[in-house]
């Protein structure tokens, strides 16, 4: 018996799906998560380095925090964004999680880089070395080469389908690293200390420390949108130059 | 679903759990080798080699640091409150390094079952608070979890 065939996922998700659509969903949003990014990250900021309180062992070093932390958090959060619309692009064969996918990697490779950056800094003066072979760092390091792997995959093939479909499958197959730089600093001795900030539990820093440090994250969450949202509009365009939408909205612009 | 998205989706997850039990394999066979040092413990069970370069962790034992005056030669022991384990280094400490502070030394154990070290790392702890508190818990006498000192 044959039965009408009824969609799985929400009608918005189908809408996204169509790249005309998704630009100019895109397009209202852009100016609302822009405005929230830059208020985000100048309150984040100021109060971070200037009104929260020092450490009572590593004085004003550990205000590093405040941008460490933030970028490890998007460094993970992206590369999972981009496997899952890889994923998606893979099993549903839509055009916009492919482009979301690409558009995401450059911006999660600077974010494990500012990370790391951010993290030898710190740990010079603190542990007394720039760099230690342990589990948590150097799964960041994986992370950051597999970021830059699928850069370079995606720009050694010619047809955008291949490139999407190849890279979606290294990026899924480097999405276990996610959890073992996630737990490593539970699962095995590591230098790095365990997670100051969890979701599940209390902080282990008081409400004047950890409260500019939310702020900062979603301040970066705001601006990971920000930047995909701007990138992902141009990459839309260049795909799809050849249609009559784009050719239109060009035209109108000229004029 | 349709069939085909199915098989696609069924391709998906097998490349994600493949790639998953593949590495979980392979870091519990290294599983001794990912940690990045010996505890006290390990050393004092034999598990840590004589003779080459390994790291030892441990908490610095309170008064037990005893620094050269002429040089920059210092003593002191770790602890995980198990087992002890003396070291000697020479050298710049770093900042963080005092009484009661975890540390990671890297060197080798000496026939003496003395450990000698060539680099000193202070490892943090994910507490973070203001000076303030710390003297007003030091006053009363309790740690940062409520605990009688």
């Amino acid at each position: 018996m044959k039965t009408a065939k009824q969609p799985v996922l929400p009608k918005w998700f189908y809408q996204l799906a169509s790249p005309k659509w998704c630009y100019q969903i895109t397009g209202t949003l852009l100016p609302f998560f822009a405005t929230l990014a830059i208020a985000l990250l100048v309150t984040g900021f100021v109060w971070a380095l200037l009104f929260a309180p020092q450490d009572y062992q590593q004085g004003n070093s550990f205000r590093i925090i405040y941008i460490h932390v933030p970028s490890a958090i998007l460094a993970q959060s992206i590369y999972i964004t981009m496997a899952l619309s890889g994923a998606i692009g893979i099993i549903w064969k839509i055009k916009v999680a492919d482009m979301v996918a690409y558009t995401c990697a450059p911006i999660g490779a600077s974010m494990a880089f500012l990370a790391l950056i951010t993290g030898a800094i710190w740990g010079k003066p603190t542990w007394g070395s720039w760099w230690v072979w342990d589990a948590r760092l150097t799964s960041m390091l994986i992370l950051l080469f597999l970021y830059f792997g699928i850069m370079a995959l995606y720009s050694a093939m010619e047809k955008p389908e291949t490139a999407a479909r190849s890279t979606a499958i290294l990026s899924l197959v480097g999405l276990v690293n996610i959890p073992i730089i996630k737990y490593s600093v539970d699962w095995w001795n590591t230098l790095h200390q365990p997670a100051t900030f969890t979701l599940t539990e209390k902080p282990a820093m008081p409400i004047e420390m950890w409260l500019p440090l939310l702020v900062m994250v979603v301040g970066f969450y705001c601006f990971f949108a920000t930047a995909m949202i701007v990138r992902l509009r141009n990459e839309i365009l260049t795909r799809e130059k050849r249609t009559a939408w784009v050719k239109k909205l060009v035209t109108e612009i000229d004029r | 679903m349709t069939p085909k998205r199915k098989q696609r989706l069924i391709l998906v997850l097998f490349v994600v759990f493949g790639a998953a039990i593949a590495v979980a394999l392979t870091v519990y066979a290294l599983s001794q080798n990912i940690n990045l040092f010996f505890s006290p413990q390990q050393i004092a069970n034999g598990e840590a080699p004589v003779g080459t370069r390994i790291r030892a962790g441990g908490m610095v034992v309170d008064g037990s640091v005893k620094r050269d005056p002429n040089s920059l030669k210092i003593e002191f022991a770790i602890t995980d409150y198990l087992q002890t384990v003396i070291v000697n280094y020479e050298g710049i400490l770093p900042d963080l390094f005092r009484e009661g502070q975890g540390i990671v030394a890297q060197g080798e154990m000496d026939q003496n079952g003395v450990f000698q070290a060539v680099e000193v790392l202070a490892k943090h702890d994910e507490k973070y608070m203001p000076p303030e508190v710390q003297d007003a818990l030091d006053k009363t006498g309790y740690d940062q979890e409520g605990n009688k000192q």
